[in-house]
């Protein structure tokens, strides 16, 4: 099957800057010194195994988690220093599709679509349901609107939420595991319309995945995370045949016993013995 | 042994101070983000929908009042019959009338209705605002732009705030016609002049007095219960305890607000 990757050249200032990120959950270290960019048009995949600090570099990306230190600049502006105001501008330009959809489960789907052009346009009822329609006519789920999430396979709701994600025209799209639970020609389905998406709308996306087979077909380039710490950068080819053994390790999904710290692990033991 | 122990239950203890700490400022947090969007949300373009707050209304009133209203009945009833048994020993079982009318305007009628609230909507709340915060829904709100205290819980404070006094009147008429039913059988009176009696009896005073402590009520169930949702830790258990936590902190909070309201109003 022809794919489409790369079929835009990814131009101009980034749109996504991420310099010297760090960051810590329940007072544990997750990201050391992550720095990124993403360009206009471009499609970055961020991939990593579990607990590589993916997710949290994704929450940072959004605003929703707050950076021990670093800069993230979205379309130029630093979000560290956003007011509310600011914040709510910026996120009408960026749209967000969660791992399992975050549809709201008491509304139907198109409510679901029409609910960001409700809250931030004065569109008619009308106008805005033809809109949202359109974006779900775009991910193929034309017809569906009527119904309620909870009645919706999980690729349909993957979907969905890309639809919402979409309904505002967004500059920048994040997209949270994507073909997580999803069997392999839905994932495939999914990958072909991300990047049908992307040339049809010019939008810059960042996909955190953990499937190489869905990252190397839509990625232009991949950062590959570990242990909170980029380890390379690059495009796809770059990524097959890079010499680091960590990243080989994960293309080829070796399994590497880590050296035991024993000193950590005897302090683990003992934290709450005097 | 002794050392570890100490350090363990003042450990605990200070982990709960700073807890009980947090959750006031939270919802202290959530009450001023809440007014900030009702009187400035308009102005924003992002104002709190009046859908949204009929929409509460209904949840946390309009489907409360059979419960209120059965409840209420059988507490003025109950009043009622202890009351003659009690006063009957010193003859003066005509003054149960008095009694019961002033008991339920400034205490019991509105206590029955907060409890109900508190228990229904307490628990519905923080459920579904944990349900929220587990499915991303909430993370959704925020990235859309959306403020989830503006959306969320700004509605369901103006609905409980308006609906509260709504339900303490129904529950006070209610409980009225419990009293005023046994009243009828135990004192042989008519339920004119019953209703004559509970006119004489009650001041504005009274009934201003279960009024102004509902409004309080309703605030308190809607940031308890919201602060809850909010802060439920992830998984099922966590929800259970967030909802389990928000029913028992609403009920004790709306009975020592009571207390306080009283010691105030009445000393």
């Amino acid at each position: 099957m022809a794919t489409m990757g790369a079929a835009i050249e990814p131009t101009g200032d980034p749109v996504v800057d991420v310099r010297n990120l760090s960051a810590t959950y329940t007072g544990r270290p997750v990201l050391e010194d992550v720095s990124l960019q993403v360009r206009q048009g471009e499609i970055m995949v961020i991939m990593g195994g579990s607990g590589s600090g993916k997710s949290t570099l994704l929450r940072c990306l959004l605003g929703l988690h707050r950076p021990r230190a670093g800069l993230v600049r979205l379309f130029g502006q630093d979000i560290g220093g956003l007011g509310t105001r600011q914040w709510a501008v910026l996120r009408k330009k960026m749209g967000v599709a969660f791992q399992g959809g975050a549809l709201f489960n008491s509304m139907s789907v198109g409510e679901n679509v029409c609910l960001p052009l409700r809250e931030h346009t004065r569109l008619d009822h009308t106008t805005m349901r033809i809109m949202s329609r359109m974006k779900l006519e775009m991910v193929n789920l034309g017809g569906f609107e009527h119904l309620m999430p909870a009645q919706l396979s999980g690729g349909m709701l993957k979907r969905a939420a890309l639809a919402r994600a979409l309904v505002m025209d967004p500059g920048l799209l994040f997209f949270d595991e994507p073909s997580a639970g999803l069997d392999t020609v839905v994932a495939a389905d999914l990958d072909e319309l991300i990047l049908r998406i992307r040339n049809a709308m010019q939008i810059s996306l960042v996909v955190v995945t953990h499937e190489l087979e869905s990252a190397f077909k839509i990625a232009d380039r991949i950062t590959v995370l570990d242990q909170g710490r980029i380890l390379m950068t690059g495009s796809v080819a770059e990524l097959r045949t890079s010499s680091i053994p960590r990243v080989q390790q994960l293309l080829t999904r070796t399994y590497e016993e880590q050296p035991l710290d024993t000193e950590a692990y005897l302090r683990r033991l003992t934290d709450i013995v005097d | 042994m002794h050392t570890l122990a100490l350090r363990v239950f003042t450990e605990q203890l200070g982990r709960r101070v700073a807890g009980g700490v947090e959750d006031f400022g939270h919802a202290a947090m959530l009450l001023g983000e809440s007014l900030f969007w009702l009187l400035l949300g308009r102005w924003w373009h992002q104002p709190v929908r009046l859908r949204a707050i009929v929409d509460e209304m209904m949840q946390v009133g309009v489907l409360a009042i059979p419960v209120v209203s059965i409840l209420a009945f059988a507490n003025g009833a109950m009043m009622a019959m202890q009351g003659i048994y009690t006063l009957r020993q010193f003859g003066a079982e005509s003054q149960v009338v008095a009694s019961v009318a002033t008991a339920v305007t400034r205490e019991f009628g509105v206590l029955i209705a907060g409890i109900i609230v508190a228990a229904r909507s307490g628990s519905a709340i923080a459920a579904r605002i944990g349900t929220m915060q587990m499915s991303q829904e909430i993370d959704a709100l925020r990235v859309m732009g959306i403020s989830p205290v503006r959306y969320l819980v700004a509605p369901m404070l103006v609905a409980l705030t308006l609906m509260m006094p709504l339900l303490t009147v129904l529950s006070d008429s209610l409980a009225m016609v419990g009293a005023g039913l046994i009243s009828m059988i135990e004192l042989k009176i008519s339920f004119g002049t019953f209703l004559q009696q509970v006119w004489l009896a009650l001041t504005p005073g009274d009934i201003w007095q279960g009024l102004a402590k509902s409004l309080v009520f309703g605030v308190l169930i809607a940031l308890i219960a919201a602060s809850n949702g909010f802060n439920a830790s992830l998984g099922a258990e966590g929800l259970g305890r967030a909802t389990t936590r928000s029913v028992v902190l609403c009920i004790s909070a709306i009975v020592v607000a009571d207390m306080i309201f009283t010691f105030f109003l009445i000393l």
